[in-house]
């Protein structure tokens, strides 16, 4: 806030800048892991189970592997698993909820139905069983978090494009003999793609946070691949010997990045919301 | 007797414009106007033009942006916070528009219950509703279940078993038929022969000119005049402001029956 | 009157079970079709570390005794009239009853689940309502700003947390297992298994707390800034009181519904409290069963947890139709 003053911004453009911000450490935190190679972390004996120093921000594990190393690859690869996912569910629900909103009453309903149903399980509980069909891995991980997260952002699409096609000036549009190509690109469209946007956005943290946790519970990622949840599992077996940095870190890191995913999908919502704008 | 005096009452409202800038715009300016006991005083003007206000600023429950200048006095003593918040609901009494402030979770037989200060509750409650011909069952209903004519009466009840002095009802008739509407001017003419003096807000000038002792025309902010209720009439011609000529002459059986004479 | 708003709830309910048994039919014919097309191999889940031992005879007389190398349509025709007849199944690790595994199972994560629900319910009512009072003030933000936090915050994450200052740190807690190791079940007393219950079911209330404190903060100054708390006001209500009477009663209805609308996060969470724990439960059984194969146990697992939600959001739809007058009267408005 103090920032923004001095630079004599207003609302809009400082929240355009805090997104611009947290999308840069965003990125940042993808490229570094996926630029690092396995010698950032391969085992050094001789550093075995140091804690946390300025060699070493993050400490060492048994093998002496480096943690900030091994946190920085195991985010960029949670982020990566996550935004294949949040795309794909994104994909189921836009096609469902513009199905839902314009194909007549059987197939809303048959999509209602849909929702229902993938809503009737808990998250977690189909992510197993989905996990486990595929044998686990990165297919299963991916597949399990498209298959589960669309309901909602599919919900939202539904009522919005239902909500613009029964307002007044598409109405008229449409009693002027407008074709349904131009009514959905002139009216329908400008009003759901920023919706969709904010959807999409909102969906990576949940979608980032089940990856985390289905790949904890041993039925994600493989075990030689270094993701967060992998790590913090494998903590577990070092904690009770006063190993807490290897929990710690790399818990608050996925914190912190999936607080930021948060807050950029709110920002821009502010922003694209008309209710908000002028504020 | 003069009960309550408003003096130079200003009340203006500090918003944001655009970004951060700050803007203050002034609702209700240098406003003077006194209720007498016994007396109906009704504020006419156009809709959306800050009468609510006026009758927030006087109980003290305006929003928190809101800052007011001015002198309010009750009894001859000045209005502060402090007395405000004693008299609240004690000595000055509230009617407000519609059943959307009754409490939606809340019987209504309870809501009338609570605003009684004195003596036994239930017994005022059942007074005051057979007064205003309620039925028992009445009592046992929650808001939604009301009918308008209904809903009125309720809200007045609420004011009746206060014991207050002063009464202030804000738009009180909008969206009721004629009947309810007759009635509860009825209602506030009664107030006023008991001794309690009625500020009436209303853009209805038609149906306030039917009980209101005096009228003050409400515009831009401010009171242009207060003139006695039988200065209504004919062509308007001792109003004093033009204004309140346009108003009186804007009625359908004024200027519309006027304009075709000539 | 009130014989019309029974019948209405009569209506309302045989609908409800029949959306309910539409949605189970699908859900079990999914996740069958989902489990047998997975590449885990359940004959070895069934035998497990002997595999290497299994002559290839064997190993069909174990096929044959499962009923594994039939059609699938078929096997789920005898899955789901076994079903229909109250059979589970048996599941391959505990080689036990479907049944008698969850019903176990689900004594303990009842335990753990409803005290979490309360704490949770308690603990984010009242810190919404606090932040909605004081809204714009040093206490709100901090409310708004831990709950935003909390909610970005992973579950089994915070449960290490709590691991590790309290079990290994200060000593207070044992690690984890539900009741300790080496210890007969009937030898358990209460003590022991209200220690093992504290740490999973405070990781559990920390993180339920922020959605309910959310919406309560919401729909509290929506009813702080209504007309009919201006006219309480006007009458001379403040403070306390005028809380009490108006705001409570206008808030309290919407979160109890939400509060049993999110069953399904609470299993979830309880999924993995339970692992970080080794806290015998629902949640631990479902991953034993994922990660060693044990499609019977699965299956009925997530047929379990879906009736679980089910009725959580069946309770709430209940409730409002019972206790909210406005939904209670229109219906029988409705219906003359």
């Amino acid at each position: 806030m103090q920032l923004s003053k001095q630079l004599n911004l207003n609302k809009r453009q400082s929240t355009l800048l805090a997104c611009i911000v947290l999308s840069i450490i965003v990125c940042a935190v993808v490229l570094t892991g996926f630029l690092y190679d396995e010698d950032r972390i391969a085992s050094n004996l001789e550093v075995r189970n140091a804690a946390p120093s300025f060699d070493h921000f993050f400490g060492t594990d048994w093998l002496g592997r480096d943690m900030f190393s091994r946190t920085i690859m195991g985010l960029s690869l949670s982020i990566g698993v996550g935004l294949v996912g949040a795309i794909g569910s994104a994909s189921i629900s836009i096609i469902l909820g513009v199905i839902a909103a314009t194909m007549g009453k059987v197939a809303d309903s048959i999509v209602t139905w849909l929702i229902d149903l993938f809503l009737s399980v808990p998250h977690l509980v189909s992510l197993i069983l989905i996990a486990f069909a595929f044998g686990g891995g990165f297919k299963g991980i991916v597949f399990g978090i498209a298959l589960t997260h669309w309901p909602s952002l599919a919900r939202v699409i539904r009522s919005e494009v239902m909500q613009v096609r029964s307002l007044d000036f598409v109405q008229v549009s449409r009693k002027m003999g407008k074709s349904r190509w131009w009514i959905a690109k002139e009216h329908i469209m400008p009003h759901i793609v920023p919706q969709i946007i904010v959807g999409i956005l909102l969906l990576f943290p949940h979608a980032i946070l089940h990856e985390a946790a289905v790949t904890f519970l041993g039925l994600g990622l493989s075990p030689h691949e270094p993701a967060i949840g992998i790590i913090l599992s494998e903590s577990m077996r070092y904690l009770s010997v006063g190993m807490w940095w290897l929990a710690f870190f790399p818990g608050i890191c996925l914190l912190i990045i999936v607080r930021m995913f948060d807050k950029i999908g709110d920002n821009l919502r502010m922003l694209i919301d008309p209710h908000h704008a002028h504020r | 007797m003069s009960i309550l005096e408003v003096d130079n009452l200003s009340v203006s409202f500090k918003q944001y414009t655009s970004g951060l800038r700050q803007h203050t715009q002034e609702v209700i300016s240098n406003l003077s106007m006194e209720l007498v006991s016994g007396e109906i005083l009704a504020v006419v003007g156009a809709s959306g033009s800050g009468k609510s206000l006026l009758a927030h600023a006087i109980l003290g429950i305006l929003p928190s942006n809101a800052q007011t200048s001015g002198k309010i006095r009750f009894d001859g003593e000045v209005l502060t916070t402090k007395l405000q918040e004693q008299l609240r609901g004690k000595e000055i009494a509230l009617v407000p528009q519609s059943v959307s402030f009754l409490d939606p979770l809340m019987r209504v037989g309870a809501q009338v219950r609570t605003s009684v200060r004195k003596g036994k509750a239930k017994e005022a409650q059942k007074k005051v509703f057979e007064r205003y011909h309620l039925k028992e069952e009445v009592e046992n209903m929650y808001p939604f279940q009301l009918s308008g004519g209904m809903a009125r009466r309720i809200l007045v009840s609420t004011a009746m078993v206060s014991g207050a002095r002063v009464i202030i009802a804000d738009e009180p008739t909008p969206g009721l038929d004629s009947v309810v509407i007759k009635e509860a001017l009825t209602n506030f003419r009664e107030f006023a022969d008991q001794g309690c003096a009625v500020m009436l807000i209303s853009h209805d000038i038609e149906s306030a000119l039917q009980v209101a002792d005096k009228v003050a025309v409400f515009y831009g902010g401010t009171v242009l005049e207060i003139a006695p209720a039988e200065n209504f009439e004919g062509n308007g011609d001792r109003l004093q402001h033009h204004y309140s000529k346009a108003l009186w002459r804007a009625l359908p059986q004024n200027d519309f029956t006027c304009e075709f004479k000539n | 009157m009130r014989w019309r708003f029974t019948r209405n709830l009569g209506i309302f309910l045989f609908w409800k079970a029949i959306k309910m048994a539409s949605l189970l039919v699908a859900i079990s014919f999914l996740s069958f079709l989902l489990v047998k097309q997975s590449p885990i191999d359940p004959i070895q889940a069934y035998v497990g570390a002997d595999m290497l031992n299994v002559s290839p005879e064997q190993r069909e007389r174990i096929e044959e005794y499962w009923g594994l190398n039939e059609p699938i349509m078929e096997q789920f025709w005898s899955w789901g009239s076994a079903i229909l007849s109250g059979d589970l199944g048996t599941s391959m690790i505990y080689r036990l009853p479907v049944s008698e595994v969850i019903g176990e199972r689900f004594i303990n994560s009842i335990a753990l689940m409803s005290t979490a629900w309360v704490l949770s319910g308690i603990i984010g009512f009242s810190m919404g309502v606090l932040a909605a009072m004081k809204k714009d003030t040093w206490i709100d933000r901090i409310i708004k700003w831990y709950c935003y936090t909390l909610a970005s915050t992973p579950t089994f994450w915070m449960g290490l947390l709590l691991l590790i200052v309290f079990a290994v740190w200060l000593n207070w807690f044992p690690v984890g297992m539900g009741v300790p190791a080496g210890v007969l079940a009937e030898d358990v007393n209460i003590m022991d298994r209200i220690k093992h219950l504290i740490l999973p079911a405070l990781t559990l209330s920390i993180i339920g707390v922020a959605n309910i404190a959310l919406h309560t903060r919401q729909k509290l100054i929506e009813v702080l800034s209504s007309d009919y708390v201006v006219f309480a006001r006007a009458r001379g209500e403040k403070g306390f009181t005028l809380f009490w009477r108006h705001g409570l009663r206008n808030i309290a209805l919407p979160a109890i519904t939400l509060q049993f609308a999110a069953f399904s996060e609470l299993f979830g969470g309880a999924v993995l409290a339970e692992q970080v724990f080794s806290y015998p439960g629902l949640g631990q059984a479902t991953v034993e069963a994922g990660l060693r194969g044990d499609v019977p146990l699965l299956l009925g697992l997530v047929l379990f947890s879906a009736i679980f939600v089910f009725v959580g959001n069946l309770i709430a739809d209940i409730i409002y139709r019972v206790v909210d007058p406005r939904t209670r009267k229109e219906q029988s408005y409705a219906a003359k």
